[in-house]
């Protein structure tokens, strides 16, 4: 390491046509770097970064994707805080759901990882138990789901003598309970999912460092969140990544049950229902995706950046 | 970011421009082809008005077509209509001698897509709505108008309302309609005979029956809005009956405004109709409400003849016992003279003059009963359009139902069909269930839904 320094040290102080000789990598090396670096970002770029961009100026115009686009400044984003009812639902939402995930879906699955970890009799049963709903995909999450809820062929009302016109529960109509209970739908996939991400982990950790914690008189709980929580670090901020990500592009099982509608508005939903379809509202549907990813980027950029700092301490 | 994609249909072959020539030297026969196609009918159900057609213009038009394509974007995904689709489709290649190219997309995605559809390359002819959704792209200039098929053949062979929801803002026709289905109360007899319950005709009558139904424990109307568009249809009957026809027309136009008194007027009656209504409609899905109707627990159910479907599935008995009857009369000046039945059909986009003597005999023939009995005689939920439709196999219902959209003096398309489709949607929907939710809210819903209505349609200035 040192040596290739003071190469390419030495080389620089001759004459600028000698560098290229002394470079670390010949002509090819750059070309390639160039092509493998190039057309991912360019891939990237058109992809994803012109779209986003794309939004951003539609979000000020007003255009159902036919006639000529209007640019109607940020009268969109005025409509969308003032007279459009679903938006502020959608929002609280997002950050229920978020929260919800963080402090709950979250936690259990990763407690469901540290218990099938001890190899319980039958741990391999529960394991896939548990992972089975993680190779469903959402929308078929929220059928299942649709069929425990309904009011009055749902699992849940029969077994518990709720399907007479006057004592009904509706779990997926009644917008003070339904989004609880679609969360409940989506957090029996994710759960499964933390787990088995959580578990992979924990068989990574060294053996040896649990035997040294017994041995120093550690109870369980403190083997875990003094020595086995803190080595698996990486794995925690894979978890947390995808957490939050889950929750901010839920979309899915709320678009399968009602559409984002009554209770379960999203911004998601919020984005589709005014863009996707017949006569576009496509300046006001980007206006509110523009809102979600700052809102996203609100959230993730920070916490990315408290992170990797604090990786780049440590190392 | 969330971008709807871009559809994926291929643009179909292109027309050479010797099968163009061709077409356009056969264009005077073009006209008399509509009703010939229709003597070609093998079953010549209804054909004696055409009989008197010459048999050698028939070749000479069929001739004219041979060897041309015309493509077809359908949306008839579902194997049901598709094989139905599929019959009429080879029938009109064997007597036109012309190729279709079919291109069939998933219903919903066909849909979702239309706009970018329409702008792209779409198909010569396409499976469409009649109303608004239709006068919109005709507006726009993404449709091929036909009103010389419909001066041709088509005006004789349909009721007014027909060509009434075939036409565009410019007063041309852009539309052939293929099928129909009213929206009703529907029943079953068996019930309604055991329990001597009478069909109502008036709002008292309607509230009579419902309280006897409860006494008898019985839920009286069932009710389900998980999606949100099957309550559009009970606003529609509630406006249409408390204000007329073109009340709702002008409403959906946004000519009338949400907030004002009459609109509220809906909402109240609807209001006092709803503790009728099975509760916990919110949470569930219009085939559930079908079911609890179809079981007996339910007495009758507002909906589209499609329920049909649910009665099927619940059993052959509950499907042979329904039955319907039309909304009661709430305003005495507009009595039961509306009818909210949505029309299936076809449309010419703009690519159409690549070959537009096919597309247009095409056009013609859909029109006729013949195409349309080719659906009718797989599907008994829907209804022909055309006169002279056969109408033999018709199960009572069907003819009942032909008998209702036959007496009115106004078709409605149904409310997501008569309004700007986002309006409908991202408007009307949320705010319905909304109120349902908090049905004194009368005001405060009205409010919210004006003050949308005219931030969205003021894009249209």
């Amino acid at each position: 390491m040192s040596a290739s320094t003071t190469e390419i040290a030495a080389s620089e102080k001759p004459a600028t046509k000698r560098k290229s000789r002394f470079s670390l990598h010949t002509r090819r090396d750059k070309v390639m770097l160039a092509l493998l670096l190039g057309i991912p970002a360019a891939i990237h770029i058109f992809f994803v970064w012109v779209p986003a961009l794309l939004s951003v100026v539609l979000s000020f115009a007003r255009w159902d994707g036919i006639s000529d686009i209007r640019w109607v400044g940020v009268q969109n984003y005025e409509q969308i805080a003032t007279i459009y009812p679903p938006f502020w639902p959608a929002v609280a939402h997002n950050f229920i759901w978020l929260g919800f995930f963080l402090l709950i879906a979250t936690p259990f699955g990763m407690f469901l990882a540290v218990q099938l970890d001890k190899e319980l009799a039958g741990s391999r049963f529960y394991q896939n138990a548990f992972y089975l709903p993680v190779v469903l995909s959402l929308a078929l999450v929220g059928f299942i789901w649709q069929l425990i809820y309904s009011p009055d062929e749902g699992l849940i009302n029969n077994l518990i003598g709720r399907t007479d016109p006057e004592n009904l529960i509706d779990w997926l109509g009644n917008p003070s309970i339904n989004l609880y209970m679609i969360l409940i739908a989506a957090s029996w996939r994710h759960v499964g999912y933390v787990m088995i991400l959580y578990l992979a982990g924990l068989k990574s950790v060294d053996p040896s460092l649990k035997e040294a914690a017994a041995i120093d008189g550690a109870t369980d709980r403190q083997t875990f969140f003094k020595v086995v929580f803190p080595v698996l670090r990486p794995i925690n901020l894979v978890i947390l990544v995808i957490t939050i990500i889950e929750s901010l592009r839920a979309f899915d099982i709320v678009y399968v049950t009602n559409g984002g509608t009554n209770g379960l508005e999203l911004l998601s939903t919020a984005v589709t229902n005014n863009i996707i379809g017949e006569a576009s509202r496509i300046g006001f549907g980007s206006a509110i995706a523009v809102i979600l990813l700052v809102l996203s980027l609100g959230i993730i950029i920070p916490y990315l950046f408290r992170t990797f700092r604090a990786e780049a301490k440590e190392a | 970011m969330a971008k709807s994609e871009t559809p994926n249909e291929s643009g179909g072959p292109r027309i050479t421009r010797r099968s163009l020539i061709k077409g356009a030297a056969a264009g005077g026969g073009l006209l008399v082809m509509p009703s010939l196609l229709a003597a070609c009918g093998d079953d010549a159900a209804d054909t004696t008005t055409t009989a008197a057609a010459g048999a050698t213009e028939t070749t000479e038009a069929a001739m004219a077509l041979a060897g041309t394509t015309v493509s077809v974007g359908s949306n008839a995904s579902d194997e049901l209509t598709k094989n139905a689709y599929g019959a009429m489709f080879s029938r009109f290649e064997e007597i036109s001698g012309a190729t279709l190219d079919i291109n069939t997309v998933d219903h919903n995605t066909f849909q979702e897509q239309i706009n970018t559809y329409l702008q792209g390359q779409p198909q010569e002819v396409f499976t469409w709505f009649a109303g608004y959704r239709m006068q919109f792209f005709a507006d726009k200039g993404l449709a091929t108008p036909i009103t010389d098929v419909w001066d041709a053949s088509l005006t004789s062979n349909y009721k007014p309302g027909f060509k009434q929801a075939s036409t565009g803002l410019d007063g041309e026709q852009y539309f052939v309609p293929f099928i129909t289905y009213p929206w009703a109360l529907f029943y079953r007899k068996s019930v309604w005979e055991e329990n001597g319950y009478t069909v109502p005709t008036t709002m008292d009558e309607w509230v009579a029956v419902c309280q006897a139904m409860e006494a008898d424990g019985m839920v009286p109307i069932a009710f389900g809005d998980l999606d949100g568009w099957p309550a559009m249809g009970t606003f529609d009957y509630f406006n249409m009956r408390v204000n007329g026809y073109q009340y709702h027309v002008d409403l959906m136009a946004h000519r009338e405004k949400w907030d004002d008194p009459r609109t509220k007027e809906v909402f109240a009656a609807w209001k006092d109709m709803l503790p009728y209504h099975q509760p916990g409609a919110l949470g569930r899905t219009w085939q559930e409400a079908a079911q609890t109707c179809a079981a007996g627990d339910a007495g009758m159910y507002l909906l589209g003849m499609f329920v049909g479907e649910q009665f099927q599935e619940y059993s052959q008995e509950a499907r042979d016992d329904l039955d319907f009857f039309a909304f009661p009369e709430i305003n005495p000046d507009f009595g039961q003279d509306s009818v909210d039945a949505p029309i299936d059909g076809f449309m010419l986009s703009k690519t159409a003059p690549d070959n537009i003597e096919g597309a247009k005999a095409l056009a013609a023939f859909i029109g006729t009963g013949e195409a349309q009995d080719y659906y009718t005689a797989a599907n008994s939920n829907w209804l022909a359009t055309a006169d002279d439709a056969d109408t033999s196999g018709y199960t009572s219902l069907q003819n009942k139902a032909l008998e209702l959209i036959g007496s009115v003096d106004n078709i409605a398309q149904f409310l997501d069909r008569d309004t700007r489709p986002d309006f409908a949607s991202t408007v009307v929907l949320p705010s319905i269930q909304d109120w349902l939710n908090d049905p004194e809210n009368i005001d405060g819903i009205t409010a919210s839904m004006e003050e949308q209505a005219e931030a969205i349609f003021a894009t249209d200035q």
